[in-house]
């Protein structure tokens, strides 16, 4: 064939060429999602710009070492709302841990899932999480706060609701922690001659220890930042006072910002801007000991 | 012409299995040796499906003992119920009996956890704990619920298991480093330590050197041997060369076919010297087996 | 050593003590571990029985003072009214519930599928090692910080400001966009995994027949993947059904049976929050408000929760 006639048969290859069409809607679908991404982002910065910009200029010392006050912005501070948090965090986690880790270990180590109740556990479980926090606060009044335990809308009482909410969580990551426990493991330890529990205390437990902190802490740090349920069971608003005691009354940082998000007075709103700064910082805090404690302990198997 | 026949086959054997010399005396057959386990018509189900049936041997004191056969011809299932294992399958059942130091293992009031304390395993893929090799180690002593030994002790027992599992001068300087740091091999030889550490006086091997390369496996090879003048041991072994090379007796598994093959029994074909299994067996499937026909 | 040598008698010669099964502490301490264990898996369940028969009780007294059929299908909710102007039709929380949801699923959908398919099938290292942690942020942005937000800046200088809108300063379009936003993490974050799920044979014969990646993307594998994502849409909404305080703070404390955007409305959630004070009277009809609503919450979470769990599992088996 002479040079043309390949050229001629070049250009008519069998092979086809991509439609442009097919191009066209590629790029549309990209720029799609892209935007799609963009708008989550500009949200999350649109946010932390807003409330930096209102609350910075409010952050003090005296801020986070003074009581609110009613009427007095210039007056006004958080150390109620955080003693509060800090109450609530501490009674919420010394229930939740145990109960969730113990509640974990049952359902992978000794329950047998063909038993209907066993299963029933599992599906309550998953219901549980899904279960809105408003619905939490309502038990905790009609349970905790009065009816039967009446405990009175103290500390204690919000604690449990709080403790409550989040056991469901507590409960699946610690059995992702402990499923994650290769069998062999507990195979060598049963035939060196160690009963179950031994072998769950001695080597399950601590192989997946990491995995549990790091969920915890995930899940108070949801805690923390819950609202409905503390508003049902009438946590008290701008108290000028700190929690004495498990019976006491007590505010937490979402109520305190709660309520000055919602006063005419523009100043107590900057003030509530200020608080969530406050609170975000401690969350932020939160999630990074998480992170570090899953990077530096975790068991990689 | 029988002779020639004979004479064809041993040769035919004796190719067949890669001439390495057996590793000790054989044991004249006249002697009559102590039995570890008597088993006596052992049959394992697992639900409905049977896994093995009607096993019936005995195995001997300060021996090492082979089980061969093709892949899912329940030697595992045997060798797991010596040390009451697979009493942690909810489904498994496990009818007859093994008497060990006159005791049925199987009576309603043994506590497995007790037999296990006696009667040490070890498994085809080595499983150390995510801890340091003394803490390895130790941790079949400190399970000991009457008082666990002291520090001082611990550190004796602990270098005695090391050097009866062959590892003591390898690891002497780094006792405290975390077991996964250590090569296949000697994680292996670790969990063979760990194991001597309960004092036990079987050791039960699955399969051990399956997941190791050459080298390791025969530096295991030669523990077994050495290992066999205090510890009586029972292995699982693909390799029929290494149960060749290492064992006194073997027993021959294969796999029974039922119900137009949809069901699948484990059974014992022959049990006997390891010399005659591999040499002049008195089953024409062992032969088949040994010589490599099938399997 | 002592105890240790004789608990363990010489080993290979085969004297022994006795191998019978001591019946003493060790069982029944293993026994007694077994029971607590289990006594803290029920708490679960006693968990559940609670909330069931706390709501349960006070909406069969609720039903004593109010015939069920007027809260049903009643059209004004005016509970805080008196005489003949209190009216307990539940339809307007209901409906302020479904319409906010509406509005936020409009924009959470949209956001939150577009983000999941680009995470699983498009980003690049880089840019997922920066987008996954924002996106995580956002996730455990408390919802409180949300409703600020919507009340002080989306309200005045978004909606009215920027965009013009004569809208109520508490008003249905802020809430219901600020709870897509929030809606958007869950979202994404599930539609990426289910896709993730699906197996990488079928992108490569998509690929092999000459579709470029969006066409796999969106032909094969969002197909492949879809229970798993519909599974995400139902647990979204059900996200959104039971938020609270975005609603309380900047959708407004107004019953409303409209189609207005611009106007207040209020969810089931938002009411429970708004009237359950912490002095409200036990046994008053106040009181038993808070519980029917919440039941009627409850009943509406449950049935989607169920939904999407039998969603996963389909989409589950499809794949293991």
């Amino acid at each position: 064939m002479t040079g043309a006639q390949i050229a001629a048969r070049a250009s008519r290859s069998v092979i086809p060429r991509a439609a442009g069409r097919d191009r066209a809607f590629a790029g549309f679908f990209r720029a799609l999602m892209l935007g799609a991404v963009g708008i989550s982002i500009l949200a999350l910065g649109t946010l932390l710009f807003d409330v930096a910009r209102d609350g910075v200029p409010k952050l003090s010392v005296d801020f986070v070492g003074s009581f609110p006050s009613r009427i007095i912005p210039s007056n006004s501070g958080i150390e109620s709302a955080i003693y509060g948090t800090l109450w609530l965090m501490v009674v919420c986690a010394v229930i939740v841990v145990p109960l969730g880790i113990a509640t974990a270990v049952y359902l992978e180590e000794y329950a047998d899932r063909t038993k209907w109740w066993n299963r029933m556990v599992e599906v309550n479980i998953q219901n549980l999480a899904a279960v809105p926090s408003v619905v939490y606060g309502i038990l905790g009044l009609a349970f905790i706060v009065r009816g039967p335990l009446s405990l009175g809308r103290t500390v204690l009482a919000g604690g449990i609701t709080l403790a409550l909410l989040v056991l469901p969580v507590v409960i699946i990551v610690a059995r992702e922690a402990i499923r994650s426990v290769p069998s062999s493991i507990r195979e060598a330890a049963l035939a060196l001659g160690a009963t179950q529990w031994q072998t769950i205390w001695k080597q399950v437990l601590p192989g997946s220890i990491a995995g549990i902190a790091t969920g915890v802490i995930l899940a108070l740090s949801r805690a923390i930042g819950e609202t409905a349920p503390l508003l049902v069971i009438g946590a008290a608003v701008s108290p000028r006072f700190n929690p004495d005691g498990l019976g006491s009354a007590f505010t937490a940082l979402p109520i305190q910002i709660f309520a000055w998000t919602q006063d005419k007075d523009r100043e107590f709103v900057d003030l509530a801007a200020a608080a969530i700064l406050v609170m975000m910082l401690a969350l932020l805090l939160m999630n990074s000991v998480a992170i570090f404690l899953r990077n530096r302990y975790e068991q990689k198997w | 012409m029988p002779e020639n026949v004979t004479e064809q086959r041993r040769e035919e054997a004796a190719a067949a299995a890669p001439a390495i010399a057996p590793a000790r005396e054989p044991v004249p057959a006249s002697v009559r040796r102590d039995v570890i386990f008597d088993v006596d018509d052992i049959s394992v189900h697992y639900g409905d499906h049977k896994a093995i049936r009607d096993v019936t041997l005995d195995l001997h004191v300060n021996e090492i003992t082979a089980l061969i056969g093709p892949s899912g011809c329940g030697k595992s299932t045997f060798i797991r119920c010596l040390n009451r294992m697979n009493d942690l399958i909810p489904t498994a059942r496990v009818d007859g009996k093994i008497v060990y130091h006159g005791e049925d293992l199987y009576a309603s009031d043994i506590d497995p956890v007790q037999v296990r304390k006696r009667i040490g395993m070890v498994f085809q893929k080595p499983n150390p704990f995510p801890k340091s090799i003394y803490d390895n180690i130790a941790f079949g002593p400190r399970l000991m619920s009457s008082r666990p030994p002291k520090k001082g002790d611990m550190d004796e027992i602990v270098e005695r298991a090391l050097r009866r599992g062959a590892l003591w001068d390898e690891v002497k300087d780094r006792l405290r480093t975390n077991a996964f740091g250590m090569s296949g091999g000697q994680q292996q030889r670790l969990c063979i330590a760990r194991a001597l550490a309960t004092e036990p006086d079987v050791l039960l091997m699955d399969e051990p050197c399956s997941a190791l390369d050459p080298i390791s496996t025969g530096r295991i090879e030669d523990l077994m041997i050495e290992l066999k003048r205090d510890y009586s041991i029972v292995i699982v072994t693909h390799n029929m060369q290494q149960a060749a090379r290492v064992s006194d007796m073997t027993a021959f598994f294969t796999v029974e076919l039922h119900d137009e093959g949809r069901s699948r029994t484990g059974a014992v074909v022959e049990y006997g010297e390891t010399d005659k299994i591999f040499t002049n067996p008195d089953d024409k499937r062992t032969e088949d087996y040994v010589t490599g026909k099938f399997g | 050593m002592a105890d240790y040598a004789t608990a363990v008698s010489a080993g290979a010669t085969g004297r022994r003590t006795s191998l019978v099964r001591r019946p003493s502490g060790r069982s029944r301490f293993e026994g007694a571990i077994k029971a607590l264990l289990f006594a803290a898996a029920a708490v679960s369940i006693l968990t559940t029985i609670a909330i069931v028969i706390s709501l349960l009780s006070e909406t069969i007294a609720f039903f004593g003072d109010v015939p069920i059929g007027d809260y049903l299908f009643g059209t004004k909710w005016t509970p805080q009214f008196a005489g003949d102007q209190q009216s307990f039709g539940v339809l307007p929380l209901i409906w302020g519930t479904l319409y906010l949801t509406g509005i936020g699923l409009l924009v959470a959908i949209p956001v939150g599928i577009l983000s999941g398919i680009y995470l699983a099938e498009f980003a690049p290292r880089r840019v997922r090692k920066v987008v996954k942690p924002l996106l995580e942020l956002l996730a455990g942005v408390p919802t409180i910080v949300f409703g600020y937000f919507a009340l002080t800046f989306f309200t005045p200088e978004v909606l009215r400001g920027a965009l013009g809108l004569g809208v109520n300063q508490f008003n249905a379009l802020s809430a219901g966009i600020i709870l897509g936003v929030l809606v958007v993490p869950t979202i994404a974050t599930l539609v990426e995994d289910a896709m993730a799920a699906v197996p990488q044979s079928l992108r490569e014969g998509s690929a092999g027949l000459g579709a470029n990646r969006v066409q796999t993307a969106v032909r094969v594998v969002f197909p492949a993947a879809l229970s798993g994502i519909v599974a995400a849409l139902v647990l979204g909404a059900s996200r959104a059904i039971g938020e609270t305080v975005i609603i309380l703070i900047a959708g407004g404390q107004t019953a409303n049976l409209s189609l207005n955007p611009t106007e207040s409305y209020q969810s089931m959630a938002a009411f429970i929050a708004a009237t359950a004070r912490g002095d409200i009277p036990t046994g008053s009809i106040e009181y038993e408000t808070i519980f029917v609503v919440g039941m009627t919450l409850f009943v509406f979470t449950l049935v989607l929760n169920m939904i999407s769990i039998r969603l996963v599992r389909r989409y589950r088996q499809v794949y293991e």
